[in-house]
């Protein structure tokens, strides 16, 4: 996409911030992801690693083996040949309770809303997510676009303690709780599987450009995964590694 | 048992951290790691150990440990502070440099009163196996360290070696001074464009103190708020350590070792790398300025450190006078008395 403004900043003497814009935006989101796809086939001299966000890639450097100057040339150089790299992208279907138990804020999503609880559950369960970026907590994948009609700004009183699991909404987006955490967003679900591991390789389930889809499941169901996971017996495996 | 230290009293935070832990930040693992990396790095320098060699961070109250070997050699550094040996006969060794300890010595690290942390290295190294690549502990996560979390009472630090190698010790010449108060050097931006011109002079120009709430994510700064132009909120991007964050209070928060890797607030200015180690020093009520260079400046200010460490870790000189050998103190009972002040 040239002619769109790509911006260079500085973030401290180690790291740099390549801004393709300041939305929320799958297209722009693409180019942050493509890049990262490029700095890692690149392997430029002096770049530890990089995190992709939903509209910029922040590029982690060491001073004593690069420098801005030069770092910011060799990543003009990657945007403008937008190569054909194919970002990685594996698709998952994580099971999704909604009993009340699991759901503390469902029934005021509805009514703020202005839908039952059977209808939020279906929208949030109807579209399937792109994984925009990790973040927030380890292996916290922020999922979008939710569907315009479940759209509400984040809690007021954000809540101290959100259990790990917990399948929350805010704004456009959706989200999965890796680790117990305080959260202002809204819970309307949880999952029995796990997201992180740090015994797994990588760590967590889900990476930027993954593809995720909801599919309702039942307390007897969450009850048996729980344990099966507890149990070592159960981890969710991708569905396809197609592009 | 193996061997190694059991821990009598914990400290406050007591942790185990390397230079950090890289490669997972795009999957919202943050660095972690030691938040004076060169201090810590002499610590390991000090017993002639790899400068990554996971060592344990003291942080606020130092612990009391007790040697479960033959012997260990160790180091703290990074204070003024001293290692206490508790025993039947007290003696004291000042930071900076290495001492022998032998099986059944208790000792503190006492009196930290000049930083936040410190760092105490053993000789060898301690046996924990790395977690995705570091040893450094990310206790909110449970990950990496022993166990993923700060010491407690009886825990049983398992180290490489029971025996430390025959050596002699040594100490650093001419210890690090930190200046007081301190004055971090800062790159601007990546959004100082979100806050007003004043709030940006502000930030360089007016004295900060540090906040009680402050831990290993981050240390607010109490002092003049820092002005919004308009939103206090950004889309979310990636956050790099010491990156000065602004939320809708108006109260900056400097990131440390253990901030999330990404955020919606607004950054007004980074910490430069050169200058971190001061930043992780800081103590609640310590004042701190702020003064505003560009990156190259910063690039070079980091490169000047490396060699000014590597310099330092050249001229270690061995500790003289013959009498700082605690071990054979120890047997000749001739402890007492010797080890404090000058040596």
């Amino acid at each position: 996409m040239p002619g769109s403004r790509v911006e260079f900043l500085p973030a401290g003497d180690t790291a740099l911030v390549v801004q393709f814009g300041e939305r929320v935006d799958r297209k722009l989101n693409e180019r942050v992801l493509r890049l990262a796809e490029s700095v890692r086939a690149a392997d430029l001299e002096g770049v530890r690693e990089t995190v992709p966000t939903f509209r910029s890639l922040l590029v982690h450097y060491d001073p004593l083996r690069t420098r801005f100057d030069v770092l910011c040339e060799r990543l003009r150089g990657l945007i403008d040949s937008e190569s054909a790299l194919t970002v990685r992208s594996r698709r998952w279907s994580v099971p999704v309770c909604y009993e009340s138990r699991f759901a503390p804020d469902l029934e005021e999503v509805a009514e703020r809303t202005g839908h039952s609880t059977g209808e939020v559950i279906s929208l949030h369960a109807s579209v399937v997510y792109h994984v925009y970026m990790v973040g927030f907590l380890p292996g916290y994948p922020y999922l979008g676009d939710l569907p315009e009609a479940l759209a509400l700004p984040r809690r007021e009183n954000p809540r101290v303690r959100v259990p790990p699991g917990s399948v929350a909404i805010a704004t456009n987006l959706a989200a999965i709780y890796s680790l117990e955490s305080p959260g202002g967003w809204h819970l309307i679900g949880a999952t029995p599987v796990r997201i992180f591991d740090p015994d797994w390789s990588p760590p967590a389930l889900f990476a930027p450009g993954d593809r995720v889809s909801f599919v309702r499941i039942d307390e007897d169901e969450f009850d048996r995964l729980s344990a099966d996971v507890a149990a070592g017996r159960f981890r969710l495996q991708a569905e396809d590694a197609g592009s | 048992m193996t061997p190694g230290l059991r821990v009598i009293e914990p400290g406050t935070h007591t942790t185990l951290q390397d230079s950090g832990r890289f490669g997972m930040q795009a999957l919202g693992v943050p660095v972690s790691g030691a938040l004076d990396p060169v201090s810590f790095r002499i610590a390991n320098g000090l017993v002639g150990n790899p400068l990554n060699a996971g060592a344990l961070e003291v942080y606020f109250n130092g612990p009391v440990l007790e040697v479960c070997a033959d012997n260990v050699r160790v180091a703290l550094a990074g204070t003024e502070g001293e290692i206490e040996l508790t025993g039947d006969e007290s003696a004291t060794i000042p930071a900076w440099r290495s001492v022998l300890l032998r099986r059944g010595a208790r000792f503190r690290v006492g009196r930290v009163s000049d930083s936040a942390c410190c760092y105490l290295a053993v000789a060898g190294g301690f046996q924990v196996d790395p977690c995705l690549g570091s040893v450094s502990t990310f206790a909110r996560a449970g990950l990496g360290g022993f166990h993923g979390r700060a010491l407690q009472p009886d825990d049983h630090l398992p180290t490489n070696l029971n025996r430390a190698p025959d050596r002699g010790e040594v100490r650093l010449r001419n210890p690090p001074a930190w200046s007081r108060p301190a004055t971090l050097r800062v790159v601007l931006g990546p959004q100082e464009a979100y806050f007003t011109p004043d709030a940006v002079k502000a930030l360089v120009e007016e004295t900060f103190t540090v906040s009680v709430n402050s831990d290993r994510m981050g240390m607010r700064l109490d002092g003049i708020r820092l002005s919004h132009r308009d939103s206090y909120n950004i889309v979310s991007d990636g956050i790099p350590t010491g990156a000065i964050q602004v939320p809708g209070s108006g109260q900056p928060i400097l990131l440390l070792n253990d901030h999330q890797t990404t955020g919606g607030y607004p950054k007004i200015a980074t910490v430069i790398s050169a200058d971190l180690p001061a930043a992780g020093r800081l103590r609640p009520g310590d004042e701190v300025h702020f003064a505003s260079v560009s990156v190259a400046d910063a690039e070079d200010a980091c490169r000047e450190q490396q060699e000014k460490i590597d310099a330092m870790l050249d001229a270690l000189e061995p500790v003289s006078g013959g009498g700082m050998n605690l071990a054979a103190l120890y047997g000749e009972n001739l402890i007492s008395g010797i080890v404090r002040g000058d040596e």
